[in-house]
């Protein structure tokens, strides 16, 4: 196996006969093909256009919009209550990230913090949605590679992450269950021993996806070395999460920023690697998966008695401001830009999803590479249609 | 199948035939949103697990499909692809609408770029509702429509009576006994 320098100049050079390819006029034809917009490799609805020569990629293109929902719109025609219900569609598999930092933001604004058991359970179903996202991602990656079994693993213990975040808040997707000021409700009676078996059987699951898959040689090899991303690109680009840690680049939200949550009381590692390439942005969700099984399992023992709700009024009105919070999801950084104007509803809503950055890096990226890394590639970029388009 | 063609089956060959589709349907997967997810869970996991059912959830294409599920948000953009699906798809063919998106707009009601209900575009035969609705409610869906299709009447559909939607009212589920 070649080091990384060799192979990101192998890959540059590879970009640059593309590009020399597409300038020159020759004889062949080159090959428009479109992936998508429903294909099983894009997870949804996203289109990509490629031109080929042979079989080499000479230009890209993805085409997002298939999945527009016009959620900044809609949230200027919401109450501030009734936005968390919208904006936990937007990354679906892992709804309850979606919610924090809108709360978080509104909260800066009201000036009022939740109490510290409310940050404790906050922070364990984040992890939680965490894991339910990346698991899912596990087991989707063989379906890319052309193996059909880790899928079936990873629904199967999928579907106990989704049990708890049900018993605990009603919803099995869409929970739907931060507000201003602390959470809907308390943890129902036995739910932390339960929660403690379910982190359990998913280090197994990870375990067993890390036989089954990363182990694997073939999976090695289709992987290994292809759609390398240097960190100063990753940077340029404006990536996220573990795409960026792939890079190499030690930069994790959780962290990196002091936020109302309680992931500083525990400890636990964010795991990065030198590589850049797809099999480094896999492996890198693999232990981010079990750190966050780590980081639960901590927390459950640390929960704090007191109240779960501050005092908020009871109808919510959000004084005049602008507050901007982010938080590491698991798709990378998502970010909610609150525009007050001391109404019900808010004035404006920005909001910074990672996976549209995330692809945004796709035209540079797939450039030169072969057609059925293509499908490697974006797989491993792991977007969500919903947090692209919004 | 001179009988069929001239569409006077008999009804011992009727309900036969019946039996036989309703058992070995092919679902295309149109996942579109989170609805998209919950589909694969119904479809794709062993806890779940749709093929019991006599479905078979993995056409290459809709050309190959009886049945497609269109699950989730159905945008302004994403119009025109479902329709040119649905008119690949051989006859006698069905329609399963899961969730709100699909069913009528859902949470986003009042979207500039979302289709309020799919059934503005291509008819639909049975309305699963939820926001998602759980995969349980989705195989619900699937046996109303074998019960329907066990009924029906093959000879008047073969006949090319025009495409009407072969149903007068679609079947919600949740919403009462089918008729
Ligand atoms: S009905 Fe709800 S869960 Fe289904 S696609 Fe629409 S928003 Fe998502």
């Amino acid at each position: 196996m070649t080091d990384l320098a060799d192979r990101q100049k192998l890959s540059y050079i590879a970009a640059q006969a593309a590009d020399a390819r597409l300038n020159v006029e020759l004889e062949t034809e080159g090959m428009t093909l479109n992936i998508g917009p429903q294909h099983p490799a894009t997870h949804g609805t996203l289109r990509i256009i490629v031109r080929l020569d042979g079989e080499q990629v000479v230009w890209a293109e993805p085409s997002a919009g298939y999945m527009h929902r016009g959620y900044e719109k809609l949230t200027e025609v919401r109450t501030f209550p009734q936005v968390t219900a919208l904006i936990n569609r937007i990354d679906w598999l892992g709804s309850f990230a979606n919610e924090v930092p809108f709360i978080l933001a509104a909260e800066k604004l009201m000036d009022i913090e939740a109490p510290p058991r409310a940050q404790h359970i906050r922070t364990i179903l984040f992890e939680l949605s965490r894991i339910a996202n990346v698991s899912l991602f596990l087991g989707d990656l063989g379906v890319q590679l052309g193996a059909v079994t880790p899928v079936f693993f990873a629904f199967r213990d999928r579907e106990y992450v989704l049990n708890l975040i049900e018993s605990a808040t009603g919803g099995r997707f869409h929970p739907n269950f931060d507000r201003i000021g602390g959470l809907k409700d308390d943890l129902p009676a036995g739910w932390i021993a339960e929660t403690k078996q379910v982190m359990k059987r998913l280090r197994a699951f990870c375990d067993e996806i890390e036989d089954l898959l990363f182990g694997n040689e073939i999976f090695q090899s289709r992987l290994r070395g292809i759609g390398v991303i240097p960190a100063d690109v990753a940077k340029q680009y404006g990536l996220s999460g573990a795409n960026l840690r792939a890079s190499g680049v030690d930069w994790d939200l959780r962290r990196d920023q002091s936020l109302p949550l309680a992931w500083d009381k525990v400890d636990w590692k964010v795991w990065t690697h030198p590589d850049g390439d797809s099999f480094a942005r896999c492996w890198i969700r693999l232990q981010e998966t079990r750190e966050s099984t780590k980081i639960v399992d901590q927390l459950l023992d640390t929960i704090p008695a007191g109240p779960i709700m501050a005092k908020v009024p009871r109808i919510i009105k959000v004084p005049e401001g602008e507050a901007w919070v982010s938080t590491e999801n698991p798709l990378g950084e998502m970010g909610y830009y609150v525009v007050s104007k001391g109404d019900l509803g808010p004035f404006r809503v920005k909001i910074r999803s990672a996976s549209f950055n995330n692809i945004s890096i796709v035209p540079w990226v797939l450039r030169g590479v072969y057609v059925p890394d293509v499908i490697s590639i974006l797989a491993s970029l792991y977007f969500i249609l919903g947090d692209i388009d919004r | 199948m001179g009988l069929v063609d001239k569409g006077r089956m008999p009804k011992p060959l009727t309900s036969l035939f019946n039996m036989g589709r309703s058992y070995s349907m092919w679902v295309y997967q149109w996942g579109l949103a989170c609805c998209a997810i919950e589909m694969g869970a119904a479809f794709g996991s062993p806890r779940y697990d749709v093929m019991r059912l006599g479905v078979i959830p993995l056409p290459a294409s809709p050309r190959q499909a009886d049945l497609v599920v269109v699950s989730g948000t159905v945008t302004d953009k994403m119009a025109p692809a479902i329709k040119r699906l649905y008119e690949q798809m051989p006859e006698p063919k069905y329609v399963i609408s899961m969730g709100s998106c699909a069913n009528c707009g859902g949470p986003y009601w009042d979207s500039y770029s979302v289709t309020k209900g799919v059934d503005q575009i291509i008819p639909v035969d049975v309305y699963v509702p939820g926001c998602p609705p759980r995969p349980e409610a989705l195989l619900e869906g699937v046996v109303l429509l074998q019960q329907r299709i066990k009924r029906e009447d093959m000879g008047a559909r073969w006949r090319g009576e025009g495409y009407k939607p072969m149903v007068k009212e679609p079947i919600v589920v949740g919403g009462g006994p089918v008729e």
